[in-house]
């Protein structure tokens, strides 16, 4: 087998779209005939299970595994509708420090073993909740709104990216994808909106995908079903798939899917460096 | 709004981006490297003084990240 990838979605500021895109991004990556498992580091505050529509099924949770109350395999989460898909959900009841450096790893370690994409989901912040999660990861996605709040916090996030996580420690680079999500193209063309080129320019990272503004992702965490299994004809389904065909290597070109009938994805010609 | 408001309106992004460089290029010195650039603020002042009077605020030194460097910018303001 293939090694595992660590994965590890981050944003810094809250409700930029963490969550939906680990679900959608795990999702698809499980559609595509990967086994995939999705951790929810949000301690406290976990609400994975619930856009997964997995919420009346969580028994055990990370920290229960962490703390040795239950065994991995207990606390899993298989998904309903894709075989390769599971969640670890993160514990709803208990404080963010049962939370520890040793516990994560190990629980990451035999995750690896197990699965072809470990997907971690980060709380919002720079806390230790959120560095925990980026901790062991391989590659980062940055969720950033082209919205000035988010696009700073973004930077401050590479820049714990590049200094907190085991391989930079080892003095290797993590590879970093910048995904733009609540992207409105009518505003950015009257230019009330910062431009997919803007952001890039800023941040310096290599963009992976821009998720659309859309109705269909509110739909989606209504019925507890990530958007590419809900409705995967829609622009953001599309955003994300190609996202996830682009993380797995495929060439794809840049495009802005578009809910407008009859109107292609505006082609987006540059790609970061 | 006027045709002529409408003509003029270049839009709120242009200032989101220049407010956004502005406070990046400083805050990016108060991150991993920041004791870096603090170091060589005081050892660049200190050089500069030897020769010519600068005041404190007038050396300034800024980190900058592209995408697989990253940039040294040194502006010091000299009296005339």
């Amino acid at each position: 087998m293939a090694q595992a990838q660590v994965l590890v979605v981050t944003s810094g500021k809250g409700g930029v779209g963490k969550t939906t895109s680990s679900a959608s991004i795990g999702a698809a990556l499980a559609q595509s005939g990967q086994t995939v498992v999705m951790v929810d580091f949000d301690v406290g505050l976990r609400n994975l299970d619930l856009i997964m529509g997995a919420e009346r099924r969580v028994v055990f949770d990370l920290i229960s595994v962490i703390q040795g109350q239950a065994k991995l395999g207990q606390a899993l989460i298989r998904d309903k509708r894709i075989e390769t898909l599971s969640l670890l959900p993160a514990s709803q009841t208990r404080d963010k420090d049962a939370l520890t450096d040793e516990g994560v790893a190990n629980v990451i370690a035999e995750l690896r073993e197990r699965f072809d994409w470990v997907i971690c989901d980060s709380p919002a912040g720079i806390e230790r909740g959120a560095t925990l999660a980026m901790r062991h990861a391989d590659a980062a996605i940055i969720v950033t709104n082209p919205e000035v709040s988010s696009v700073r916090d973004s930077d401050r996030i590479i820049g714990l990216l590049d200094a907190k996580t085991e391989k930079a420690e080892k003095g290797e680079r993590i590879q970093k994808h910048l995904l733009i999500t609540r992207y409105d193209a009518a505003r950015a063309e009257k230019g009330d909106m910062l431009s997919i080129d803007d952001v890039l320019d800023i941040l310096s990272i290599p963009l992976l995908g821009v998720v659309p503004e859309s109705q269909e992702v509110l739909r989606a965490s209504n019925i507890g079903s990530p958007v590419t299994l809900s409705n995967a004809e829609s622009a953001a389904a599309r955003a994300y798939s190609d996202a996830v065909r682009r993380l797995k290597g495929e060439s794809v070109p840049m495009t802005i899917p578009s809910d407008r009938k009859r109107l292609f994805g505006k082609l987006f010609g540059r790609r970061a460096a | 709004m006027s045709l002529f408001g409408w003509i003029n309106r270049r839009g709120s992004a242009p200032l989101a981006r220049e407010r956004l460089k502005v406070l990046l290029a400083y805050e990016r010195t108060l991150g991993a490297n920041s004791d870096l650039v603090g170091i060589l603020r005081e050892e660049i002042l200190a050089l500069i003084r030897r020769h010519v009077m600068v005041e404190p605020d007038k050396v300034q030194v800024k980190m900058g990240r592209g995408g697989a460097t990253s940039t040294l910018a040194i502006d010091i303001e000299l009296p005339n």
